[in-house]
């Protein structure tokens, strides 16, 4: 059936192609030196006009895509320097849109005003300084600004006080999935190393470590509105990348190294979820599930949950086949309901004492010779 | 080799399989970029059907595909990941490093500066000898059972060094990487000859000021490809020492399929260092020919001399020198030093002013020009639209701050393969159309070639122009389905009109193969300069001959871009033709 459908498809585009050549051929008749392969000034005005066309296709599918797209992009940002990455990029988007209206239109219309005719003579310009000074100078004077506010917003989130009131967490990245520890008490992170990852202490911590004891780790990310959070990022075995979008948030998890990336969450899930433009584009989603789901169930498969709005943390970094489901919830608090939480998590070694206790090791040891029996079996056999 | 030696008689062998004579070998470049991009274009296809229509089987995956690598005809998720990196692989290298500057700097730097053949024919010989079996090695490693290189083009360890992580990193990457050796060993051969050649052969008179801008851009990226490409070497080949022979130059403290490994010490981020201090040059390595050819065959096609000479070649320097010390910018998010990030920011803007330097000189010598809308015109207009609208968005990319929250997006796709992927195949076709009668001696048909360009021009934008704003909203590159992401529902529908744009797009481009093949052998005879150009290479007769002239070389009077000058009945006046009395250089 594909090769079918395929089959059409190539013979409806020769059949394209052949009409259009046509229309260019068309263009030709009354012409004297046909099949030359150098354009004739039909050609050129031909040309002329179509890139007067194609101007008006950039300018109308840049509009299209606007209003069509516009809402695609991620809105309110959920983190106090993502007002300032915003309001840079908004300014950027505004100096592209210019530059691009402008030159595209010069250079289109140039294209189509200037099209070759019989008689027209092209004039000898070949240089003037005085033109080539104010172009070079324009970006120097435009990029200057845009490299000075980039840097400042860039040195602004990227150091931070080692004397402000932060809270650690680290987060932990393997294929194909995400953890997070939380420093307790101490606001210490214990020390850690993929060399001391055993049973339930799946992020290599080392448990001797006085600053380890109380550190707790948690599959689901949550944090407190309005406390400096600096993320302490490591990998277990490849590159993974730490995207944060709705924080404007990205940091690397490199194997044998820590990261660092430190943002102020400012807005709460709950109130994330009662943000207009949130709300439309979960309406949005939502009714493209229920379609979905309606073709789902006349197939037999079970319909879609509906989608409600979460912040997330993605991997951003090929890290092997399923990178591309390779995702952590992240809920921001009001800061009590965040102390609630976390107040209720176990800590690691209470989790090793209780995974280790006496008679659970015994079971554990029990299974454990078990398997090397199976394996001694077909070594005594060949002895 | 001078051209006494076009007096033996040359057997088929010597002819036209090791020929040492560089218009042969341009052409040997060509054809085998070409079809290799035939499989870069098709791989990208299959992966974009994966995209917009994720886990569907298809008909045309059990072909072609396969069993293993697609069951029932469903797209495996490593080896859409490896299609991705085969695809980026080929484009990059193959096609638009190999295939692009191998073709016209070997076809136009002994024509246009009036040499008779390469320094090194044998070298350069050798040089498309090698580049042909890196092809077949790549090539092969798409039938490795395992799957090929999966890692991305970038291959960054410890994913492209463990084959417990991605199953693509056994043989196919082992495969991959002697590929790669092979292929920066045929692109040094290349650079050193093309270096060589330009600085010792040119003829009496073409002084360095009176190179066709071609050359200029062919040299400098000669000089580029030689700085960068042996620090791409050095990487490939300490990144085979760690999966070959247990070092730790990239690899440390990793655990794994439940084992810890012994590597310790070593860092992923050097290897990125590495990488892309070639990687980067790479893509001026790929765009600065084309910007050569462009400007050549704007300022032809226009009948106006280009404008602003001096400043393209200026810009054309500053771009290789920049090019060189903006790598960092890659690696905002990769755990460097953040004052690193704000270093390789400041570099990387810069090179937006030789940009627009070079855009503007465009633009501007269209102006009141008498334009020929030639297929090739038309493709370099073409660069010229795709080349402002990708680069725009490279000051957001550069900027450190944006770079945070766009990079290793859809935004990222969209800003590279308008700036350097369309933009550098329009040169390339642009080059293709122009210099045709030249290698061929025969006319391509020009209608056929005004349909390439119009629906190609069309679905580039179609393509790629909607991926900045499924990247703005935050969706990942290199990721198998968007479903496991609700989230990103709502951009399905935009991946499936790319996809459609992308199938009608490659689609178009085989009335240009069909016209290319049939041109060869059946296209109208080509005149001795067809396009009115005032280059050397025009001045050589149309039937090949080793040693190019078959008299002596010509001499050179004047610079290349001598039309409509004033004070001349013609429109044009060739380098070759001497100074009238009381002429006046008109240019600076």
């Amino acid at each position: 059936m594909t090769s079918l459908l395929v089959f059409f498809v190539l013979v409806l585009i020769g059949i394209a192609v052949w009409q259009l050549t046509k229309i260019f051929d068309l263009t030709q008749v009354g012409e004297t030196s046909d099949n030359s392969g150098v354009a004739t000034d039909k050609d050129n005005s031909v040309n002329g006009y179509l890139m007067f066309g194609f101007l008006g296709f950039i300018y109308i599918f840049t509009i299209y895509s606007l209003i069509a797209w516009g809402d695609f992009v991620l809105g309110t940002p959920a983190s106090e320097h993502g007002v300032e990455v915003d309001n840079l990029m908004e300014i950027s988007m505004w100096l592209i849109f210019f530059v691009q209206t402008v030159t595209q239109f010069l250079l289109h219309y140039y294209a189509f005003k200037y099209r070759g005719k019989e008689g027209q003579k092209a004039l000898y310009f070949a240089d003037n300084n005085k033109l080539e000074a104010i172009w070079t100078i324009i970006p120097v004077i435009v990029l200057a600004v845009l490299i000075l506010y980039g840097l400042y917003t860039w040195n602004q989130i990227m150091y931070y006080d080692e004397d402000e009131d932060v809270m650690y967490v680290e987060l932990y990245a393997k294929q194909f999935g995400w953890e997070a520890r939380y420093a307790g008490e101490d606001n210490t992170l214990g020390k850690a190393n993929v060399r001391y990852i055993e049973g339930i202490n799946t992020t290599g911590l080392d448990l001797e470590d006085p600053n380890a004891q109380d550190d707790k780790v948690v599959t689901e990310l949550h944090l407190p509105k309005g406390k400096k959070v600096v993320f302490k990022i490591r990998s277990q075995d490849v590159l993974h990348s730490a995207y944060m979008p709705h924080f404007r948030a990205q940091m690397n998890c490199v194997p044998g190294m820590v990261t660092q990336f430190a943002f102020v969450p400012t807005v709460t899930t709950a109130e994330m979820r009662q943000n207009e433009a949130i709300m439309a584009k979960v309406d949005k989603i939502n009714k493209i599930r229920a379609n979905k789901s309606k073709d789902l169930v006349a197939k037999g498969d079970s319909a879609l949950d509906p989608y409600t709005f979460d912040y997330l943390l993605l991997c951003n970094k090929i890290c092997g086949a399923s990178h591309y489901n390779m995702q952590m919830k992240i809920v921001v608090d009001t800061p009590s309901d965040f102390k609630k939480w976390l107040a209720d998590k176990p800590t690691v070694t209470a989790q090793w004492k209780e995974a280790n206790t006496p008679a659970a090791e015994k079971i554990k040891e029990e299974i454990i010779e078990t398997i090397i029996d199976t394996t001694k079996v077909v070594a005594q056999v060949e002895k | 080799m001078s051209h006494e030696h076009g007096h033996h008689k040359e057997t088929f062998i010597t002819k036209y399989i090791f020929s040492i004579d560089h218009k042969m070998i341009a052409k040997q470049y060509l054809i085998t970029g070409l079809l290799m991009g035939i499989v870069g274009v098709v791989l990208s296809l299959f992966f974009r059907m994966q995209i917009a229509w994720p886990e569907e089987s298809f008909e045309i995956f059990k072909i072609f595909l396969g069993d293993n690598f697609a069951p029932g005809g469903v797209m495996r998720n490593d080896i859409y990941l490896a299609l991705v990196t085969i695809h980026g692989t080929i484009m990059v290298f193959f096609v638009l490093t190999a295939g692009l500057s191998g073709t016209f700097s070997n076809l136009l730097i002994p024509l246009q500066i009036g040499a008779r053949d390469m320094a090194s024919g044998f070298m350069n010989m050798l040089s498309y000898w090698m580049f042909f079996i890196s092809c077949i090695v790549m090539l092969c490693s798409l039938f490795v059972e395992t799957g090929p290189a999966s890692a991305g083009w970038t291959i960054y360890p410890p994913l492209s060094a463990l084959p417990q992580a991605i199953p693509g990193s056994g043989l196919g990457m082992t495969l991959w990487l002697v590929s790669m050796a092979i292929f920066i060993a045929s692109s040094l051969m290349g650079s050193l000859n093309y270096i060589v050649t330009v600085i010792n052969l040119r003829t009496k008179g073409m002084s360095m000021t009176r190179l066709p801008l071609t050359i200029w851009a062919f040299f400098v990226t000669a000089i580029i490809g030689v700085v960068s490409f042996p620090v791409l070497f050095s990487a490939a080949l300490l990144l085979i020492f760690d999966r070959s022979f247990g070092t730790s130059f990239f690899l440390s403290d990793i655990f794994i399929s439940g084992e810890v490994l012994h590597y310790q010490g070593g860092s992923p981020v050097l290897f990125e260092h590495l990488f892309w201090f070639l990687g980067h040059p790479e893509v001026y390595i790929v765009i600065l020919p084309a910007m050569g050819l462009v400007s050549e065959i704007i300022a032809t096609n226009s009948r106006k001399p280009i404008f602003g000479y001096r400043a393209m070649i200026a810009s054309i320097i500053a771009i290789a020198f920049l090019s060189t010390i903006v790598w960092g910018h890659h690696m905002f998010i990769s755990g460097m030093n953040p004052f690193l990030g704000s270093v390789f920011t400041f570099t990387t803007l810069l090179i937006a002013i030789p940009s627009a330097v070079k855009a503007f000189n465009w633009i501007t010598t269209l102006w009141k020009g008498n334009l020929q809308m030639n297929p090739a015109m038309l493709f370099s207009i073409g660069f010229v639209s795709t080349f402002i609208t990708g680069g725009l968005t490279g000051i957001i990319l550069g900027d450190s701050t944006l770079d945070i929250n766009v990079h290793d997006t859809y935004f990222v796709i969209a800003h590279f393969h308008l700036v350097m992927g369309i933009s550098a195949l329009y040169g390339f076709f642009a080059g293709v159309y122009h210099w045709f009668p030249r290698m061929f001696g025969r006319m391509l048909d020009k209608n056929l070639g005004y349909v390439h360009f119009w629906v190609t021009a069309v679905c580039a934008y179609g393509v790629f122009f909607p991926m900045h704003f499924i990247g703005m909203a935050g969706l990942p590159r290199r990721y198998y389905s968007n479903t496991a992401f609700p989230l990103f529902d709502e951009l399905a529908d935009v991946n499936v009109l790319i996809t459609i744009f992308a199938i009608v797009g490659a689609a178009f481009q085989i009335p240009f193969f069909w016209n290319f093949f049939y041109s060869i052998f059946k296209g109208k005879k080509a005149p001795l300069n067809p396009w009115k150009s005032n280059t050397l290479e025009w001045t050589a007769p149309v039937e090949h001959i080793h040693g190019n002239w078959p008299g002596e070389i010509p001499e050179v009077y004047r610079w290349p871009y001598d039309y409509n000058k004033p004070g001349h009945d013609v429109d044009f006046v060739p380098q070759t033709v001497p100074m009238k009395d009381g002429e006046e250089e008109l240019h600076h």
